[in-house]
């Protein structure tokens, strides 16, 4: 309980970092937003308004601590570009990309800890080369690359499946899954080599460990030591899953533009290159905070299993 | 004098009792090269690194065409198109040519923020591990802050609001590598503080820096330019990501991420050759990983058997 309420704590100080941060990044351009929104023949009175509209008229210190102040109740404030509640766009945003990143992760865990398992029991035979060559390859490929490849195969050469967006609502459900079967399998592919690696490594270092032969030297049959080896395994994957899954979250951008899917990823995109500074703030700050509290969760667990981290 | 006030005096000798009954060590970087000659993966993708690196400088000599010049005439023409081998992309310009210069930016734009990060992380790290006290504890919560955002996340914040241009691509990159290169320095040099003959050496009256040069960094140097090494697959990765958002290097510059995303809407028309820039990409990173693996397995003292 203590080495919980002491970690909560530490993710206080790093909560506020990363906002200043995030409100930093966004003000250290020069020039106001909304000169280089307005057209050139606005007149003064109608650009102040507009400043004082959006809060862009206060100095900085002030546009910090009432943007903070707004957005810890969740208000942040409305789009430059079309006027409307940032809260909203960034919830439906999420919500699409949040589908995306749980599925992949699903897929990409379950495949890189099988792989990386059957590597390590066979290890330096012809497994160990297969699923090792498999898990590089899903290291070393820029997965926007492999999307277009995906969109080249399954859609233009073959039509096996919609080549991008997320189908209609209309659509029924079967239908509407085919739209996420690419973007999946995709964002899959670097959760599975970076988690098959880390099993991999991991549990050839406990195979190496003087426990493992007492415990068959005990009796113990093939299954109960396999429970042991896992348990000592597990806080390091499960840390590396969470940041894994934190990069799938803040990381899709890339693969959400090639598929067009309407994401955090896309909304982040399209706010870049209108320079609608209230969505890029409130997107990077949720998307990095997520990030913080996942790996808050993520030290939780791996407390709890493993007690001498809880130090 | 009791028996721990002995043991305390030993384990301050500048030379242990074991060290100097010990045979004399073999060369440590003499057995990592003999390691690494009986490694055909690692000096297979070494090659194939060589060769791509010697095409990139060596453009103006084997690209056999101007990067720039294009034909209206010629547009997307497929592989094997007589006069341009590799065919042509979307305003008739050489692709093989386009391929071979953008190497070099693709290169830069993923090796330099690697090389920064070093330098600057690096210091940092190593700073922060052995002085630790208030600057170290300084240094690694300023860190603790970055670590927070997802790495392609912050790039793209970064980029997007500096702006596009290569400069501005390598900054964003650097800034996003130095968190993790403080901490692994931290870490490693942490481990080497701590090591018999550094305590010694400081108990014998050698100064900070001197400890710093000789024995810190002989022991440190290894494991963080090892990681540094991993790093430049996924900054490669990364600089030509930028590039294809529309983020980094800027038209009509030859870069491989930047030619994916122009010929991306060409997938319609000449679906091989829109690939290929994608296909350097995946080979570049490939190699440097498996290089670096090579290089680690190699230099990992517990497989020194």
């Amino acid at each position: 309980m203590i080495f919980i309420a002491r970690r909560i704590l530490q993710a206080i100080p790093i909560l506020f970092g990363v906002s200043l941060v995030v409100f930093g990044l966004v003000h250290i351009v020069p020039g106001n937003p909304i000169d280089l929104l307005m057209p050139p023949e606005a007149s003064p009175e109608v650009i102040a308004q507009m400043k004082k509209a959006f809060g862009f008229d206060q100095p900085l210190y002030m546009q910090y601590l009432l943007w903070l102040a707004r957005a810890a109740r969740g208000d942040f404030g409305l789009s430059v570009f079309n006027a409307t509640p940032v809260w909203g766009q960034l919830i439906t945003a999420l919500g699409n990309t949040f589908v995306l990143a749980v599925l992949a992760a699903i897929l990409g865990f379950t495949l890189g800890v099988v792989f990386g398992l059957l590597a390590a029991t066979y290890h330096g035979r012809w497994p160990d080369k297969v699923f090792s060559a498999i898990a590089t390859t899903g290291v070393s490929l820029p997965h926007y690359w492999f999307a277009i490849v995906m969109v080249m195969v399954c859609a233009v050469l073959h039509d096996w499946l919609p080549a991008q967006g997320m189908g209609d609502d209309s659509l029924p459900l079967y239908d509407r899954l085919q739209y996420l079967i690419m973007p999946v399998i995709t964002l899959s592919l670097i959760p599975m080599g970076v988690i098959g690696r880390l099993v991999r490594a991991t549990v050839l270092e406990i195979l190496g460990q003087e426990f493992v032969g007492a415990l068959t030297a005990k009796g113990l049959t093939r299954w109960p030591v396999i429970r042991h080896i896992c348990k000592n395994a597990a806080p390091p994957v499960l840390a590396l899953m969470g940041l894994q899954f934190g990069y799938l979250l803040g990381g899709s951008i890339l693969v959400e533009t090639v598929f067009n899917w309407p994401g955090s990823g896309n909304l982040l995109n399209l706010a870049i290159f209108r320079r609608d500074i209230p969505v890029l703030q409130a997107t990077i700050l949720v998307l990095a905070s997520f990030f913080v509290v996942l790996n808050l969760l993520v030290d939780i667990a791996q407390a709890a299993i493993d007690p001498r981290i809880r130090r | 004098m009791s028996q721990a006030t002995i043991d305390f005096i030993r384990s301050r000798l500048p030379v242990s009792e074991e060290a100097l009954q010990a045979p004399p060590a073999p060369g440590y970087w003499r057995a990592v090269s003999q390691r690494l000659a009986r490694d055909p993966v690692t000096i297979a993708v070494t090659i194939i690194l060589l060769a791509i690196v010697f095409i990139a400088l060596g453009a103006p000599l084997v690209a056999g065409a101007d990067p720039y010049a294009g034909n209206v005439l010629m547009r997307l023409k497929p592989i094997g198109t007589p006069g341009h081998w590799l065919g042509t992309d979307e305003t008739g310009r050489d692709l093989w040519a386009r391929l071979c210069y953008g190497g070099r930016l693709s290169l830069l734009a993923g090796i330099l923020p690697v090389i920064i990060s070093l330098v600057i992380g690096g210091f940092l790290g190593i700073l922060a591990g052995y002085v630790s006290g208030l600057v170290g504890t300084l240094i690694m919560r300023t860190m603790d802050v970055f670590y927070a955002f997802p790495s392609i996340l912050l790039a793209i914040a970064i980029c997007g609001l500096l702006g596009n241009g290569l400069s501005n691509s390598v900054i964003a990159l650097a800034l996003v590598f130095i968190p993790p290169m403080v901490r692994i320095s931290e870490t490693v040099t942490t481990q080497a503080r701590q090591l018999d003959f550094v305590e010694a050496a400081r108990a014998s009256g050698t100064t900070t820096m001197q400890i710093i040069r000789h024995h810190v960094l002989a022991n440190v140097l290894g494991p963080i330019l090892v990681y540094a090494t991993s790093l430049i697959s996924v900054s490669i990765i990364l600089s030509a990501g930028l590039s294809f958002l529309g983020l980094g290097v800027t038209p009509p510059q030859a870069e491989w991420g930047l030619m994916l995303n122009s010929l991306r809407q060409a997938i319609y028309v000449q679906p091989y050759v829109a690939a290929l820039p994608g296909v350097m990409i995946f080979v570049t990173s490939m190699c440097f990983n498996l290089m670096s693996d090579g290089f680690r397995s190699a230099m990992d003292v517990r497989l020194n058997k």
